[in-house]
């Protein structure tokens, strides 16, 4: 078998340009798949963390009723015993209490409908990102009176900007309509320009102080030290307060749990398309390459080699091809995806539509490990199967016919 | 002593239809250990089909091939495959040597799939190379080497899985004058030295020339046999 697979490794390179002409197939097939995929990835990526990191946390606890209707009356009915089972849970690395009200905000350019978020913002900058995304004021620091963080698109709609003042109205508990001005301090900009549009942070205090709501939480938002620790938390947390109820974030917003194992999915069915293509191609050439050898193969079942060695012969000389480019293929990828992960690539010409499925307008490809391997395996496979389609045509030769061919 | 034997051979192509052609139409032969034979005939005389169906290349449509006791026609794909292996010595037309590989490696690459071990096998190699005179060109590729080189290095390989008979399927239609005169010495050397049993078809008269017996094909039928 040694002579035969040494044989199979002189007949690559017999022809150099067909044999590189498939080598470069397969490393164009893997990066353009590998790269495409990590394009993808790191788009999902980007946006699961970006809306985690905003807004949703890894966990988040609310009134049961509050799931299905966010009314200012469902808010949390045992807070000491939540605020304690939060605290003594050794996974819980930090968490926010807020009280959210809907409301009206309006200007003089016109009137929308918000949710405000009254938030402790020192609790708050640990659960959240927002006060890292201002594009302009601060994070309530300077005004000591009915001060508002508010999202770019919502100040554009209001022709609002720093130091500006807007009127924010809401129903109290008692379903008395409240008006009061705020002032803009800072103005935020996400990666969700749809959450810019609605969401508007105000002091908890001034919100309790309005409202009348005397310290009420809506809504808890916790982090844990890895995602990773997420499922495990929620069950005992559950258990821990059972008049609560407790999400993850995939609950939460199970559209973007779904878009990760979903992408899982994708992605293999993205690279079998490829691949398939790729067969073909390898199927292609070398079948070109039995025709040409075909006075050659004629001669050697001729003086007596069997048809296993036959076959063996043609299936190295196609896994000898894909050996050469499946690792160039996957360095080429890995050094792309690599550069491109830190440099990010930019597709502001795209960025309004990227923003309104909250995603940023600088993708940052990403690309686990293991991915790598198996689409090496994938790769090899399709290679080896593609192989069988001219070595069987090998077989099918009389030799006695074979060897006249010119 | 007779090496092949051949009962009443039939080939027949497209058999029924309208071009219908009788390659071989009932060939009774001997050929015995040792003789140096020319089969020779017109185009179309049946010469390589005949060649053929004697190296296990080729099924008769009727008939039988006998060779060494061990009748051939009743063997299957891969029986013959081994028969060939161990059996028989091919030299073509068109040499069809491996290009990949050297002088050497192309001689040894019968004896590599009868499983000699490495040591044998070079050592057999280089005698041959030796006996065709090719001992100064064991490293050089077919592509660097003329056509009358590499039908010395078939002829080496044919001989190196010391076959019962060495079946030459026009070994110098491509070859010239000088080179032709070479070859045929060192095949009738192995002949006559090694007692090496050579069946020829061919055309060429410098072949037929050197043969001990000529046998005639028409039409798929022996007319004479000299």
């Amino acid at each position: 078998m040694i002579q035969i697979i040494k044989i199979a490794w002189r007949n690559i390179w017999r022809n150099k340009l067909r044999s590189f002409v498939v080598i470069f197939s397969i490393v164009l097939g893997i990066w353009a798949g590998l790269f495409i995929m990590a394009l993808t990835l790191g788009l999902n990526e980007q946006r699961m963390n970006g809306a985690i990191n905003t807004y949703l946390s890894h966990i988040q606890i609310h009134n049961p009723d509050y799931i299905n209707d966010p009314n200012i009356k469902s808010y949390i009915s045992q807070p000491e015993q939540t605020l304690a089972a939060l605290r003594q849970n050794k996974n819980i690395k930090a968490f926010s209490e807020r009280t959210i009200v809907m409301g009206m905000v309006s200007s003089s350019k016109g009137a929308y409908g918000v949710r405000l978020m009254g938030i402790n913002p020192e609790q708050e900058k640990q659960v959240s990102d927002i006060h890292t995304l201002l594009t302009s004021g601060t994070y309530f620091t300077k005004f000591k009176r009915n001060p508002a963080v508010i999202g770019q698109k919502l100040a554009d709609k209001l022709g609002a900007k720093v130091r500006s003042k807007i009127v924010i109205s809401f129903q109290d508990l008692n379903n008395d309509i409240i008006s009061a001005a705020f002032r803009v301090e800072g103005i935020y900009k996400s990666s969700s320009s749809r959450y810019d549009e609605y969401n508007i942070f105000i002091k908890r205090d001034d919100l309790n102080r309005l409202g009348h709501l005397n310290g009420k939480i809506h809504e808890i938002a916790a982090i844990c030290p890895s995602i990773n620790q997420v499922d495990e938390v929620v069950k005992s947390l559950q258990v821990a307060i059972p008049d609560s109820k407790v999400q993850g974030w995939d609950e939460v917003a199970p559209e973007l749990g779904y878009a990760q194992e979903m992408m899982s999915s994708v992605i293999y069915i993205f690279m079998g398309i490829i691949l398939f293509a790729l067969a073909f191609g390898i199927v292609n050439t070398m079948l070109m390459a039995i025709l040409e050898r075909r006075r050659e193969l004629g001669m050697l079942m001729s003086v007596g080699m069997n048809k296993i060695k036959l076959f063996s012969m043609i299936v190295f000389e196609t896994i000898f091809l894909s050996s050469i480019a499946v690792p160039v293929g996957m360095l080429l990828s890995y050094l792309f995806i690599q550069y491109f992960a830190h440099k990010g690539i930019d597709l502001s010409v795209a960025a309004k539509g990227l923003e309104s499925l909250g995603i940023s307008a600088i993708i940052y490809p990403y690309m686990p490990g293991h991915y790598y391997f198996s689409i090496t395996l994938m790769t090899v496979l399709v290679a080896f199967l593609s192989s069988l389609v001219p070595a069987k045509k090998a077989l099918n030769l009389n030799p006695a016919e074979a060897v006249r061919s010119i | 002593m007779s090496i092949i034997t051949t009962k009443d051979l039939f080939k027949i192509y497209n058999a029924g239809s309208e071009i219908e052609v009788r390659a071989l139409n009932g060939v009774d032969l001997n050929i015995k250990e040792g003789e140096f034979t020319a089969i020779v005939g017109p185009s179309g005389s049946g010469k390589t089909t005949l060649l053929n169906i004697i190296g296990g290349l080729d099924q008769p449509t009727s008939g039988s091939v006998i060779i060494n006791e061990t009748e051939i026609t009743n063997l299957n794909a891969n029986q013959l495959i081994d028969f060939r292996l161990h059996n028989i010595g091919f030299v073509f037309q068109a040499y069809n040597l491996i290009p990949v590989l050297t002088a050497l490696e192309n001689v040894e690459f019968i004896m590599m799939m009868q499983g000699e071990p490495q040591d044998l096998r070079q050592k057999r190699a280089k005698e041959l190379l030796k006996a065709v005179g090719l001992e100064r060109e064991t490293n050089k590729r077919p592509n660097k080497m003329s056509g009358g080189q590499q039908q010395r290095v078939a002829v080496a390989r044919a001989l190196a899985s010391k076959p019962k008979f060495v079946l030459a399927d026009e070994p110098t239609a491509n070859l010239d004058s000088k080179s032709t005169a070479q070859l045929l010495d060192i095949m009738a050397n192995l002949n006559k030295e090694e007692g090496t049993t050579f069946i020829f078809s061919t055309h060429d008269q410098r072949v037929i020339d050197r043969a001990r017996r000529v046998i005639t094909l028409d039409d798929g039928k022996i007319i004479a046999d000299e």
